[in-house]
């Protein structure tokens, strides 16, 4: 187990490399630099500036340079905005985006699990139909369609909800639907079709020949095989609760991190994206990591170990 | 003897789309206090069907009950509810299936999938549901239980899994196991193995059992009598000795022409030429009859009574009408006396 964990923790930081290196490639490569505006600076005073933050180094020192602040997750200060240091950026903007994503998952694999079994019990009968209703839209809605739906129907038509911005629970109601759409419909067809599965296995047959009750049937023995597929979801979920959280939180004018990532890569604040990036990327690999785990945890037949192809 | 089990004119029917698949067509049979009784015949002949209906395990829909009646302690279980059911399955009438690899919850500890039973049934303690399965895990063989007990399906054997199936089944002591090919998806040593696990645990116990096989040669030394079932219905039943060494139907002499013979070495294997019938649009006679090298016109048209050849053999076949031309067994349906016994 812990030679696992060390394994898997060694993979993370080679991949954090190379998406640092990418990233900052890509920021390379893009035309124009932070202080190239509209209004054109002075020459002289871009060129001081550019010596100031260090642009104008040879760029495998400005590498070596940015993989040693990213090392040490000391990434100075902001490019746009004087005297604000991108860690001090990350931790203002983070609860927000934290409790949006968390809601926004917890929304999408209750609802989305409750959904699915639900649909799986009555297979072929009205609740399958409604639920896979539910689904169908919610996968060929955008997010960012089904926000504005939110925010006319329950802000302005209703008054029941506010609009935008983020100063009470009430606030995060209307993004955390919008962003939880999508991944709730995809995991209740997921959850559906794998609970028909189990349902149809000759164990779920057994279970019964022991004269359980269908309830115990349906939670004790079918309910934590069927879960197997969403658990392994739960990686590209975290993933598209976190893109989807760049276009949500402009839509409803949260703070939050997704936010000051779309604003950092348009004023191609080069700290505060690559702050922001390595963040994210941490975030998003230590999750995969922990689904992992819960994965093993939950399914007996996998091991995790040191050792062998996983 | 005493009768365990009646099943009279029993009719199982599947709703699939468009069609009405007579999986199981009035069938009759009874099972005897600690017999042993085989159901045998080729897949999709409904010996599946027949044996989860017993305990109403049949899904329905797409299954239904057409008719008949299955009497069982003096009631008839396909009038019972389902809540009824429940304290029967398990308790009186336990179950275990053709595949071990797939027949256990593979997140589920051995342990936990014998005790559930327990204490539904015997409304033990866990400790003593946990104690009792050490018992039974060794009681059909399983090395080392104190440790095998706690472990998951996928790190027993196959034959190990069977062996644990059998232990779960009959966890209650049961009046009657229906083992749905329980040797078929295993090595043949170890089918043997099972065989006479089971054999030896109904010594001990009192258990009988309803052996579900399409192969013969594993009813001999397992079983009393026999039921050959094609097509949905009994074809014809009889003790062990009678279907072996008296055998009156057709599709009965084509399935002990099939089977393996110790005697005979080198000779072809005679598998029945042709397919079953489609039961979606079974034929008005006889199922046998587009297979039947002795076919005749009535057959066709008309199901034949059963006759009774003595008190324990019956056989559907219009051969045994007095107005039918005699015909005499083929010579691959001709049991020597070494292998039945042997
Ligand atoms: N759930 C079901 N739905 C539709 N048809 C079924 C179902 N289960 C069994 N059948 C049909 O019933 C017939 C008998 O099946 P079965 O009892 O499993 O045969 P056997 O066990 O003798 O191989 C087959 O034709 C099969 O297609
Ligand atoms: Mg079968």
């Amino acid at each position: 187990m812990a030679r696992y964990l060390l394994k898997r923790i060694g993979f993370i930081l080679i991949s954090l490399f190379f998406i640092i290196s990418i990233t900052f490639i890509l920021m390379k490569a893009a035309p124009g630099g932070p202080f190239a505006s509209e209004r054109k600076l002075p020459p002289a005073i871009e060129q001081q500036m550019n010596e100031a933050y260090g642009l104008n180094d040879p760029i495998y020192k400005q590498y070596a340079d940015y993989l040693i602040n990213a090392v040490k997750f000391d990434f100075g200060p902001s490019f746009k905005y004087t005297g604000q240091e991108v860690t001090d950026i990350i931790s203002r903007s983070l609860p927000y985006s934290l409790i949006l994503g968390l809601e926004a998952i917890f929304l999408a694999l209750s609802i989305g699990v409750l959904l699915g079994v639900i649909a799986a019990l009555n297979h072929n009968k009205f609740g399958d139909y409604i639920a896979m209703v539910i689904a169908v839209l919610g996968i060929s809605v955008p997010s960012f369609i089904m926000a504005t739906i939110l925010q006319y129907i329950f802000a302005i038509k209703l008054q029941a909800l506010p609009v935008a911005r983020f100063e009470s629970f009430a606030h995060t109601i209307l993004p955390a639907v919008a962003l939880a759409t999508t991944p709730l419909a995809f995991i209740a067809r997921l959850m559906r079709s794998s609970m028909l599965e189990v349902l149809h296995a000759d164990y779920i047959k057994t279970a019964k020949s022991k004269g359980l009750n269908d309830r115990v049937v349906t939670y004790r023995h079918a309910l934590r095989n069927a879960i197997m597929p969403v658990v392994s979801y739960l990686g590209p979920l975290v993933v598209g609760i976190l893109t989807g959280s760049f276009i949500i939180e402009k839509i409803f004018g949260i703070p939050g991190l997704g936010n000051e990532f779309v604003v950092s890569v348009t004023n191609r604040d080069y700290t505060v994206i690559m702050g922001t990036t390595v963040f994210f990327s941490v975030l998003l690999l230590v999750s995969i990591l922990v689904v992992d785990l819960i994965y093993g945890f939950i399914d007996p037949r996998i091991k995790l170990s040191g050792k062998g192809s996983k | 003897m005493k009768k365990l089990l009646e099943v009279k004119d029993l009719s199982i029917s599947f709703d699939t789309y468009g069609a009405e698949v007579q999986a199981v067509r009035n069938i009759s049979f009874h099972l005897d206090e600690k017999e042993t009784l085989a159901i045998v015949g080729e897949s999709g002949s409904g010996k599946s069907v027949t044996a989860q209906s017993l305990m109403r395990l049949v899904p329905m829909p797409p299954g239904k009950f057409v008719g008949g009646s299955i009497i069982f302690d003096g009631e008839d279980i396909t009038q019972k509810s389902e809540k009824q059911m429940e304290s029967i399955r398990g308790k009186d009438i336990s179950m275990i299936f053709q595949d071990p690899m797939t027949s256990l919850n593979p997140t589920m500890t051995v342990g936990k999938q014998i005790a559930e039973g327990l204490i539904k049934h015997q409304n033990l303690s866990k400790k003593a549901a946990h104690d009792r399965g050490v018992e039974l895990l060794k009681l059909v063989g399983i090395p080392n239980p104190e440790a095998r007990i706690k472990q998951y399906p996928h790190q027993y054997s196959g034959g190990m899994r069977q062996r644990a199936m059998i232990a779960i089944a009959l966890a209650c002591n049961p009046k009657i196991l229906i083992a749905d090919e329980p040797t078929t998806a295993l090595d043949v040593t170890i089918q043997a193995q099972i065989l006479d696990l089971m054999r030896e645990l109904q010594d001990k116990t009192g258990t009988a059992i309803i052996l579900i096989t399409h192969d013969l040669g594993v009813v001999a030394n397992a079983a009393s009598r026999v039921a050959v079932m094609y097509g949905g219905k009994i074809v014809e039943t009889g003790t062990v000795d009678e279907i072996f060494y008296n055998p009156k139907h057709p599709y009965t002499w084509g399935l002990l022409g099939s089977m393996p013979k110790l005697d005979a070495e080198g000779e072809e294997l005679q598998a029945i030429p042709g397919s079953p019938p489609d039961l979606a649009d079974p034929p008005k006679g006889c199922p046998f009859v587009t297979r039947c090298p002795y076919a005749m016109k009535v057959c066709e048209q008309h199901m034949p009574d059963y006759k009774e050849l003595s008190s324990t053999q019956k056989t559907a076949c219009w051969l045994l009408d007095e107005r039918a031309p005699d015909v005499e067994p083929p010579e691959s349906a001709i049991v020597g006396g070494t292998e039945v016994h042997g």
